[in-house]
């Protein structure tokens, strides 16, 4: 039942986008219904939760890690759930009024969705781990929404640096999450609850608190990392309205009230999060009287707000815990309908600077009447929500906790602050509702659409009613929240209105008059002043982070690429041989590494011989490469078959046959492109005049040259000297018959029992081939090498100088003999191609050899009669082959599925076809056959695209030629 | 035998190297594919060198590691071999590319000092 708080708001997400973009009611209907769901699945599930009982959903993820997709609903989770599906619910009612037409809402509610799912994922998760990627999500999803209106610079901006704040403290906190999972011995939050003195006993505990809390601190916009919250507000109002002020925000404060029973307590705890709630409460409170923008109001007072709560979380009474969470719930009502009442004020005035606004009251009524009973909860007037956590917070204040400056100042601290949430609630509806009547607004002020009020009288009225009789409405819900928290150590308290005359409610009073007062006095000044509150306002929070970002991703980044880094790919690729070199003699020389003797007597003269031709081969390639190209290629050939040999002579048949045709199909390959190289004479004279400092490089790279060849021969040779230790190899040997259906090994290995490999492999391939060919669509060659090569232009001179002669014939003529037996080779090949193929599970050969063999066969024909002649008279589609090849490999895969086996199982028999005779029919041959299929396909593509150009290229230098004369 | 073939895979090693490390990208892709045959062949060396006993089983046979090579290492350099052959066409393309682009052959795109 739990998953469905997951996936339906997710799965609602995805089904949001489809919505054409002007349904904005159908979509708003969608995500309204989805958010509904939720919340009367939560309501459903009150029974379970009450008296302290725990509702699990487990689903094994990663068990060996200890991470597992739980999901965990206790009385407290059960409360934010509610929380955020009523409120959400409520949010997109008004959001379906708010947005304009041309806004795209199926964007805007499917992130509105995510968003809620991964809140509820935070609320809901029983494990650590899976609670930081919820965490992550919610930061993401927060960015996208405020930057919703991607077109304004302040919305991005506003989205980034929340990103990066509580992008970063959620890093913060993963690294304390895991630390304090190391603790534990375990991430399941059951058991992490059950472990506080183990967690506060260990030597760890320090450095995991100070990182769960840099990431509840930023989550809830804390001081000294507030900052962010005022900028988020260039977010559309609902956004406002439900992340900014009753659900994202509330995530840190949620995360230090869940973790609350295993970390509170301590003097370290008391200190840190006091300190910053304290700071946080007041300047939060003192920044918000002076704010212009009535959503920057709001932001600042919520920052206070959350302020509050932490100080509470701080105390470590149960008592206090008890208030915190009460104000955690009636913040979220009285705020989020006043960030719905400002943005009707906003939608319905165009403008939220308070200068500008006044005399509302007569336009708006209504509205009027709802925002003044939400900002005196928030004022904490009697009769209302807000009043009665915020007496629990001062008699809370009031008591002693631990005997230092800190916990003495704390009364004084939260009278100040009342006094403070009263001016700024007094000035949010007296600048805006009375005065003078507004002038020269942007549009003509009238009360909202019906229903784009509904949701504030609903949040009104529970202020109300909560506020008037809490013990019978909002009592038996806080205390199943309360009870999840502190379980047995759940203290006494009673919920109400009227406490006789105590010293909170004094503190009540002097808090009411003292705003009022300071209201007065300041009124006049706060009409016409600039924004922000006199001296901190020199002090930009934003100027502040970007100088810090400047500074950290752009002027040390490069300084430090300068230092470091360098666009040259030489002195990179010299460096990786050098780390190499050292990475592999390094474990040589710390072990001791002795030489194994050296076996002179086992030389077979023969095998030998031919490696001194390979050696010879490949020197020779590395000396020629320079400027003899086509030798170094032809020397590159002799060292590729002296390979191809001694895979013949060591028991390897499968490797020399795939190394033969690689080796046939690369040299043509590498032909093809020899033409668009840049022609490299030998200069004598400079070579012998080469600088001190070319030689030494020369140097240095060929003693590195050594150095790794040398490294890399002793390895070779002391892994080849040494006896086989055990290996897998036994495995496939004894079962590629019993289980492959085939006899040869390496085969039954490829597509059998590394199938799944394979299918990745030729998926490499393909991406190779299509990237090949995409790269050579918008090849511009260089015009040095558009000329008609010189062989052509000879033989086409010589046709000229003789008048029975046609421009071509030459051409044509060339290597007239050879080109005949070619062509008769493509059946001939195209036989050998399929006896590879079929032999392939029990004989040397199989699908990759038999792909290459073919695609050798084609390119024999583009050779021989040149690209026009063959594709007129054969139908070439590569792309095709590919895609065909692909999908039988993954078919066959599926195919295993029918059956009821895992992913690509192999079914093995014979078969027999006439003529042919028995020959292997695995459902493996089948995957081969898309092998063959693909690799012939993307070879194919590869050669011919290469080969292309050559019929490109001289069109492309007469159209050269042509502007040219135009341009003379 | 290991001592010949060890050799040739330094030797091929050593002159892939000194190419990986030249100014001019035709060098660069010969280096990789001389690279590429040390490779594939120290792979296959470590399935221990062995004559005349291919991986091949008789039919309804059940083999052992006394009488055929290891196949493991055999498996792998196949795929080597082909990925091998990708690598260098998408290289050689690239090489291409980059001349067409930037006139030259140099590595870096652009010619540097004498080397």
């Amino acid at each position: 039942m739990l998953s469905v708080f997951i996936l339906a708001p997710f799965a609602g997400s995805l089904l949001a986008i489809f919505f054409p973009p002007d349904q904005r009611g159908a979509t708003a209907w969608f995500a309204g219904a989805i958010a509904l769901l939720c919340f009367l699945v939560a309501a459903g599930l009150y029974p379970f939760v009450t008296s302290g009982g725990v509702l699990r959903y487990d689903l094994a993820w990663l068990p060996e890690l200890g991470l597992n997709f739980t999901l965990r609903m206790d009385g407290f989770a059960w409360l934010f759930t509610v929380l955020v599906t009523a409120i959400g619910v409520l949010v997109v009612l008004y959001a379906r009024y708010y947005m304009a037409a041309e806004d795209p809402v199926p964007r805007f509610l499917a992130l509105f969705l995510a968003f809620m799912g991964s809140m509820l994922g935070v609320v809901l998760s029983g494990n650590l781990i899976l609670l930081a990627v919820f965490w992550e999500l919610t930061s993401i999803v927060s960015f996208l929404l405020i930057g919703y209106w991607h077109h304004n610079a302040h919305a991005r901006d506003g989205a980034r640096m929340a990103l990066t704040m509580t992008g970063t403290g959620g890093l913060c906190m993963l690294v304390g999450l895991l630390l304090m999972g190391r603790i534990v011995g375990s991430y399941d939050l059951d058991v992490v609850l059950t472990s506080g003195d183990l967690i506060r006993n260990s030597p760890l505990y320090m450095p995991v608190l100070i990182l769960i809390l840099l990431g509840a601190l930023t989550k809830s916009a804390q001081f000294p990392f507030h900052f962010w919250l005022p900028h988020a507000m260039s977010a559309p109002t609902p956004v406002s309205a439900y992340l900014h002020s009753a659900t994202m925000v509330k995530a840190g404060v949620f995360l230090l009230a869940r973790l609350w029973p295993v970390m509170a307590g301590t003097e370290a705890w008391f200190w840190t999060v006091g300190l910053a709630g304290l700071s946080t409460l007041l300047l939060g409170a003192y920044f918000a009287i002076f704010q212009q923008d009535l959503k920057g109001l709001l932001a600042y007072s919520t920052i206070s707000h959350l302020g509050l709560i932490t100080v509470l979380l701080s105390l470590g009474s149960p008592l206090a815990a008890v208030a915190a969470v009460f104000h955690i719930v009636n913040h979220a009502t009285f705020k989020a309908s006043l960030f719905m009442a400002a943005g009707i004020i906003d939608h319905e005035t165009g403008t939220r600077d308070m200068r500008k606004l006044g005399g509302l009251i007569r336009y708006m009524p209504g509205t009027a009447v709802l925002a003044m009973v939400a900002s005196a909860a928030m004022a904490g007037v009697p009769l209302l929500n807000g009043f009665i956590s915020k007496e629990m917070f001062f008699a809370e204040a009031i008591e002693t906790h631990q005997a230092n400056i800190l916990d003495t100042m704390t009364p004084y601290g939260a009278t100040l602050a009342g006094m403070f949430a009263v001016t700024y609630s007094l000035r949010f509806i007296h600048s805006v509702f009375y005065g003078k009547a507004p002038e020269d607004l942007p549009k003509v002020p009238h009360e909202p659409p019906r229903w784009m009020r509904a949701p504030i009288e609903f949040l009104v009225l529970a202020c109300l009613v909560v506020g008037i009789i809490p013990a019978i409405t909002i009592g038996p819900f806080l205390h199943t929240a309360v009870v999840a928290i502190l379980g047995a150590s759940t203290p006494q308290y009673s919920l109400a209105v009227w406490h006789g005359w105590n010293l909170p409610l004094i503190m009540s009073f002097v808090a009411l008059a003292g705003g009022v007062g300071l209201y007065f006095l300041m009124r006049n000044y706060l009409a016409t002043s600039i924004e922000g509150p006199p001296i901190f306002r020199l002090l930009h929070g934003q100027r502040i982070f970007e100088r810090v970002l400047v500074t950290l991703s752009w002027k040390w980044a490069r300084s430090l690429e300068q230092r470091l880094g360098t666009r040259r790919l030489q002195p990179q690729m010299r460096f990786l041989v050098f780390i190499a070199i050292a990475a592999a003699a390094l474990p040589l020389l710390l072990s001791h590494y002795e030489m194994p003797p050296l076996l002179v007597r086992s030389i077979d003269p023969a095998f030998a011989l031919l490696w001194a031709v390979g050696i010879a081969c490949a020197i020779g390639a590395a000396l020629l490469a320079k400027f003899h190209r086509l030798a170094a290629l032809v020397l590159l050939g002799g060292a590729g078959l002296t390979t191809c040999l001694t895979f013949v002579w060591l028991s390897a048949p499968d490797l020399a046959v795939t190394q033969l045709l690689v080796e046939i199909v690369t040299t043509v390959l590498i032909l093809l492109g020899l033409r668009w190289l840049p022609k490299r004479i030998e200069d004598t004279q400079e070579s012998e005049l080469l600088s001190l400092q070319v030689r030494f490089r020369r140097l240095r790279d060929f003693l590195l040259a050594i150095t790794a060849g040398g490294g890399v021969a002793l390895i070779a040779y002391t892994m080849m000297t040494r006896p086989l230790p055990e290996t897998i190899a036994s495995y496939f040997l004894e079962r590629a018959y019993k289980e492959g259906g085939g006899t040869n090994v390496v085969n039954v290995i490829l597509v059998d029992f590394r199938g799944f490999d394979t299918l990745g492999e030729i998926g490499v391939l393909a991406i190779v081939a299509l990237t090949v060919f995409a790269l050579l669509l918008r090849f511009r060659p260089q015009a040095d090498s558009l000329e008609a090569p010189e062989q052509q232009r000879v033989q086409n001179a010589f046709d000229d100088d003789h008048p029975d002669r046609n421009e071509g014939d030459s051409v044509a003529e060339y290597l007239f003999v050879p080109s005949v037996i070619m062509r008769w080779m493509f059946p001939v090949i195209g036989m050998l191609a399929a006896y590879l193929f079929l032999r392939g599970h029990d004989l040397p050969g199989g699908g990759f050899a038999a792909g290459i063999a073919m695609s050798i066969g084609f390119i024999l024909q583009y050779m021989s009669g040149g690209t026009r002649w063959v594709e007129e008279r054969l139908r070439i589609h590569p792309l095709r082959w590919m895609s065909i090849g692909l999908l039988v490999a993954a078919a066959t895969g599926i195919g295993s599925w029918l059956f009821g086996y895992p992913f690509l199982t192999s079914h093995a028999q014979y078969a027999t076809l006439p003529i042919v005779g028995k020959f292997p029919l695995a459902s493996a041959l089948f995957f081969d056959l898309g092998v063959f299929s693909l690799v012939l396909g993307a070879t194919v593509l590869i050669l011919i695209a290469l080969a292309h150009q050559s019929i490109r290229a001289p069109r492309a230098h007469a159209r050269a030629m042509r502007s040219g004369k135009e341009a003379s | 035998m290991e001592i010949i073939l060890s050799a040739a895979i330094g030797v091929l090693t050593a002159s892939g190297v000194y190419l990986l490390l030249r100014p001019r990208t035709y060098q660069v892709i010969i280096g990789l594919s001389l690279l590429s045959y040390a490779v594939n062949l120290f792979i296959f060396g470590m399935g221990r060198l062995r004559v005349n006993a291919p991986p091949v089983l008789e039919p309804g046979g059940v083999g052992d590691l006394s009488r055929f090579t290891d196949p493991v290492p055999q498996a792998l350099v196949l795929t080597a071999i082909v990925i091998g052959f990708a690598m260098t066409a998408l290289f050689l393309v690239v090489l291409l590319a980059s001349r067409g682009f930037t006139g030259t052959d140099h590595v870096d795109g652009r010619e540097q000092r004498h080397d």
